[in-house]
């Protein structure tokens, strides 16, 4: 069915159930709005939205309003809808005088200035004065954590913010108190808002009651560059913005993308902006005398080469860390290869994936845009809303519009949505497997089913035979369903990740794993440690072997090392990333290195030439040209190359004996998970407020079970 | 209308006691399985009678907790109806006077002016004692019997000035007087009497011929 209707002349078909605001937009005309979004509920509360309608008594908020609603024109002609009539433009500047009777004329020095809804819209729709002239209500601050400041005289309440917590973010955090002029958004008694999601309510504030506290007051939207990257915080690879002015970076903001972040970044994300200013290595280092002494870019490279020539192939180790870049992977794994060292690892200790099962055995397959479709997701050792919250929240739009299942086998943790909580360890998934639980049967019922294994689950001793666990459960649940369905999936927690198992950056013949190398170090045997921004894990002893450490950040590996060679942070470069599905991205640089630094693929060919294992490119594109060869699904960039090969059956044939251990929870401080984010203050900063909450009796206590979870929106029927 | 905020002083915690709670269990199993919440505004208001007519702080997250709701959703019903009380009121009476038009037009603004000098200059303020306290509100549905005023559940009606001090003397003496009309008429009949209908003969001759079905007689002729 479709409805007939006729806005400002031009007739337009449109799809039953859409808003009036939408049907105008689709027929090209501009509706100015404050309260109304698009990926949250409906308020209809600051009716700027009005247009007119034909036979209408009153002018009427078109955001809340159904083209179906409308009532039909006794002849049966198409309702007419006008939104530049007289009476609209007088709707309009008698709602605009409304909101600003309240709203201060600070525009000068509020931080929304030039990109404010309101001063937009008030300059397109408003008049030049207002008849009001009492004095302006003043509305006390609030304090909402130290990611938000809030200059609470220019709430227009619309409410967004409320919503956007609500609803997306799935925390009863913020609300509107009191009523009428005086209703007020605030926390209860103003405790710091926890979320993972919270700064976000900032970009939907349409004024500048909610601004972003940690770069407040510093720059101007105008006089800023901007540069579309991608983040690696997780491995989602969500689109982002990276404003910058002169060397630095002075914030960074999301870019909308529906198949992958829709238009929310997670508080790390965004915050980890100074991270990038601070615990910089922007010189390199040598130990001399037991102490890292400065050193120049020769010296160091001269240490590295000495120490790399005279060491046999078979004890020296490379790992690549959580954060790398496509290019300067692909370039280690060159060099390496040219010296012989099969010593290579870009996974964490005990990650059982292996590059040469088929590549949907470590991807997202059903894609971050296809859980909208599923119908029942079993979660495997995972925590998504620590693990990548964008995800989460996508899980958690699901559930909301109901008719999805959701189970978790792994520690029982407070998710935004319900769930039925199986197990905690492999256990649980055994049952699973032989279909001997009740969930088994919804997911074999189901007509999407997902299984999500996370890094609780891969990351262990016996990985493999807990993946070729939830791989039977996948072939299980995948049996008669569309045939472009994918069951089985992995959730990354790196964003380096997936580009370093297509490029195999894994030991080669005879060569040892990263727990491997580590454990090897400790006997002895391993000489040399060639780190590429690998921080996360427990560091070999000084004096076992000689750390060179190349990376952007004075943490774990650049405290340990023998040689610091300065690297590039993420947006300092160019550099490709794939996300946790698979889906390739291009991160630009938007800013130079600080100090001496490189770009990581170049520190490498430099070295390369010393060694006199010259890697043949001389330039960026040369060495994509060269990684594309190896790796071509890399070179579609913004696209996920469809998993063709159903990964569950080489997945199943690595079946093993599972251990009884419950499934670790792999991230403990969800604000701490890169040296880039231990760098940064306003990360520690919203650590420890997570830690305070726990005893903090204004925080609504959260649970898992189903009393307390009770209040959360519960799904439409 | 003003701002509202939480009092100060809180006590330390809250809880109902036990007829209370046996109530509000009842109460919520009043609702459909999930939508328990919807039992916030009883179970709010039945703590605010427990407690002295004032809602404390830990009243509001007691119910939280008891509904299953985020404490914020609660703040937000109870600081939104201006009925809950979010500081100490008068032990003996708070006085909740009518200042709706029809209240206004027949004197509230007198009674309010006993309220001043009596109790207290400005609204919401105790007495020295703790006793009283009065405020203004919007219309009490009782504009048949202007100018009125409500202490906590009961209304008292047809006031003036005179009588409102004669109402305050007796509530601190610890008399109360009657609830409704204080001219001693029955709910908004007519004072000093009916004024229509008074030949009781006509009327009942109407009625008659109700009865015997003789009314519209005349339209079928």
């Amino acid at each position: 069915m479709s409805k007939k209707l006729i806005i400002d002349d031009t007739e337009i078909e449109v799809e039953d159930g859409i808003t009036l605001l939408q049907a105008c937009e689709q027929a090209g005309a501009e509706i100015p709005r404050f309260c109304y979004h698009e990926r949250l509920s409906i308020a209809g509360n600051c009716r700027m939205c009005l247009v007119e309608v034909k036979g209408a008594p009153k002018p009427i908020a078109s955001c809340a309003q159904t083209v179906n609603e409308l009532r039909p024109n006794p002849d049966g002609s198409p309702n007419v809808i006008l939104t530049k009539s007289a009476l609209v433009k007088k709707a309009r500047e008698g709602v605009m005088e409304f909101l600003l009777i309240n709203h201060p004329l600070d525009c000068p020095i509020c931080d929304q200035g030039g990109e404010c809804d309101l001063q937009d819209q008030a300059m397109a729709y408003g008049v030049g004065g207002s008849r009001y002239v009492e004095n302006k209500r003043a509305v006390e601050e609030k304090y909402l954590g130290p990611l938000i400041r809030t200059f609470m005289t220019r709430c227009i309440h619309c409410t967004r913010c409320v919503r956007f917590m609500t609803e997306v973010a799935g925390v009863d955090e913020l609300g509107l108190i009191g009523r009428g002029e005086d209703a007020e958004i605030t926390t209860y008694l103003e405790h710091g808002m926890l979320s993972e999601l919270s700064a976000n309510v900032n970009d939907l504030c349409p004024v500048g009651a909610l601004t972003h506290r940690p770069w407040s007051n510093t720059a101007r939207p105008w006089e800023l560059r901007k540069t579309e990257t991608i983040d690696v915080m997780d491995a989602v690879g969500s689109n982002i913005r990276v404003d910058s002015r002169g060397p630095e970076v002075m914030r960074i903001l999301p870019r909308n993308n529906d198949s992958v972040n829709e238009e929310w970044i997670s508080d790390k994300t965004r915050h980890v902006w100074d991270g990038l200013k601070t615990q910089r290595l922007d010189q390199p280092y040598v130990r001399r005398g037991g102490k890292l002494r400065p050193a120049t870019w020769e010296e160091a490279l001269g240490v590295v080469t000495q120490k790399l020539a005279q060491t046999e192939a078979s004890r020296i180790g490379v790992i690549a860390g959580d954060l790398c870049g496509a290019e300067e992977m692909f370039a280690l794994k060159s060099l390496m290869d040219r010296m012989g060292v099969a010593n290579v690892d870009c996974r964490a200790a005990h990650e059982a994936f292996d590059p040469s099962l088929p590549r949907s055995s470590y991807l997202f397959n059903t894609t971050i845009e296809g859980i909208d479709d599923a119908d029942a997701i079993l979660l495997v050792g995972t925590n998504p809303r620590l693990e990548a919250p964008i995800l989460n929240a996508r899980i958690r739009k699901r559930y909301l519009k109901g008719g999805c299942e959701i189970a978790l086998v792994g520690a029982q943790v407070p998710l935004t949505y319900r769930y039925e909580h199986l197990g905690t360890g492999p256990a649980a998934l055994s049952e699973l497997a032989d279909g001997k639980h009740a969930f088994a049967e919804i997911l074999s019922k189901a007509k999407a089913p997902m299984v999500i294994v996370g890094a609780g689950a891969y990351r262990r001793f016996d990985g493999e035979a807990v993946m070729a666990l939830a791989a039977r459960i996948a072939r299980a649940a995948g049996k008669d369903k569309a045939a472009d369905w994918r069951v089985f999936n992995v959730l990354h927690t790196a964003a380096a990740r997936v580009a370093g198992l297509d490029l195999g950056f894994v030991p080669g013949k005879g060569g040892l794993d990263t727990a491997g190398m580590l454990e090897f170090a400790k006997h002895d045997g391993l000489e040399v440690l060639y780190l590429l921004g690998a921080d996360e894990f427990d560091m070999p002893p000084p004096d076992d072997v000689f750390v060179i450490y190349q990376g952007s950040h004075g943490d774990a590996g650049a405290h340990r090392a023998d040689v610091i060679l300065p690297g590039s942070a993420y947006t300092e470069k160019s550099a490709t990333y794939a996300n946790t599905e698979g889906r390739v991205q291009l991160g630009l640089k938007a800013v130079f290195a600080p100090g001496e630094a490189k770009e990581d693929w170049a520190i490498l060919r430099a070295l390369s030439a010393q060694l006199g294992h010259t890697l043949p490119f001389d330039n960026l594109t040369e060495l994509r040209a060269a990684m594309y060869k190896q790796a071509p699904q890399l070179q579609r960039i913004d696209d996920v190359t469809p998993a063709t090969e159903d990964p569950c059956s080489a997945l199943i044939a690595r079946e093993g004996k599972v251990s009884d251990t419950p499934f670790a929870e792999v991230i403990s401080d969800f604000y701490l998970t890169n040296p880039i984010a231990r760098a940064s203050r306003v990360m520690a900063q919203l650590s420890a407020l997570k830690a305070a909450a726990a005893t903090d009796a204004r925080v609504t206590p959260f649970g898992t079970d189903e009393a307390s979870v009770q209040y959360q929106m519960s799904p439409e029927a | 209308m003003a701002v509202r905020r939480l009092d100060p002083v809180q006590p330390a915690s809250f809880e109902f006691n036990k007829e209370n709670l046996a109530w509000a269990k009842e109460t919520i199993s009043k609702y459909p399985e999930g939508k328990q919440a919807s039992a916030v505004i009883p179970l709010l208001w039945r703590a605010q009678e427990q407690h002295e007519n004032w809602l404390p702080e830990p009243a509001i997250r007691y119910v939280a907790e008891m509904l299953g709701m985020a404490y914020i959703r609660v703040y937000e019903v109870a600081t939104f109806y201006t009925m809950f009380h979010l500081s100490p009121v008068g032990t003996t009476a708070h006085l909740q006077v009518c200042g709706t038009t029809p209240c206004m037009l027949r004197g509230a603004e007198a009674l309010m002016e006993v309220c001043k000098q009596r109790i207290s200059p400005t609204q919401n303020t105790l007495t020295a004692d703790g006793r009283f306290s009065w405020e203004e509100v919007e219309c009490l549905g009782s504009c048949a019997n202007a100018p009125m005023l409500q202490i906590f559940k009961d209304t008292y009606e047809d006031l003036t000035p005179e009588l409102l001090e004669h109402l305050l003397d007796s509530f601190a003496a610890g008399n109360p007087p009657k609830p409704g009309s204080q001219i001693g008429r029955t709910a908004s009949c007519p004072a000093g009497g009916p004024t229509t209908l008074k030949d009781v003969a006509h009327v009942m001759t109407q009625r008659r011929n109700v009865s015997d079905g003789n009314i519209g007689e005349g339209t079928k002729n």
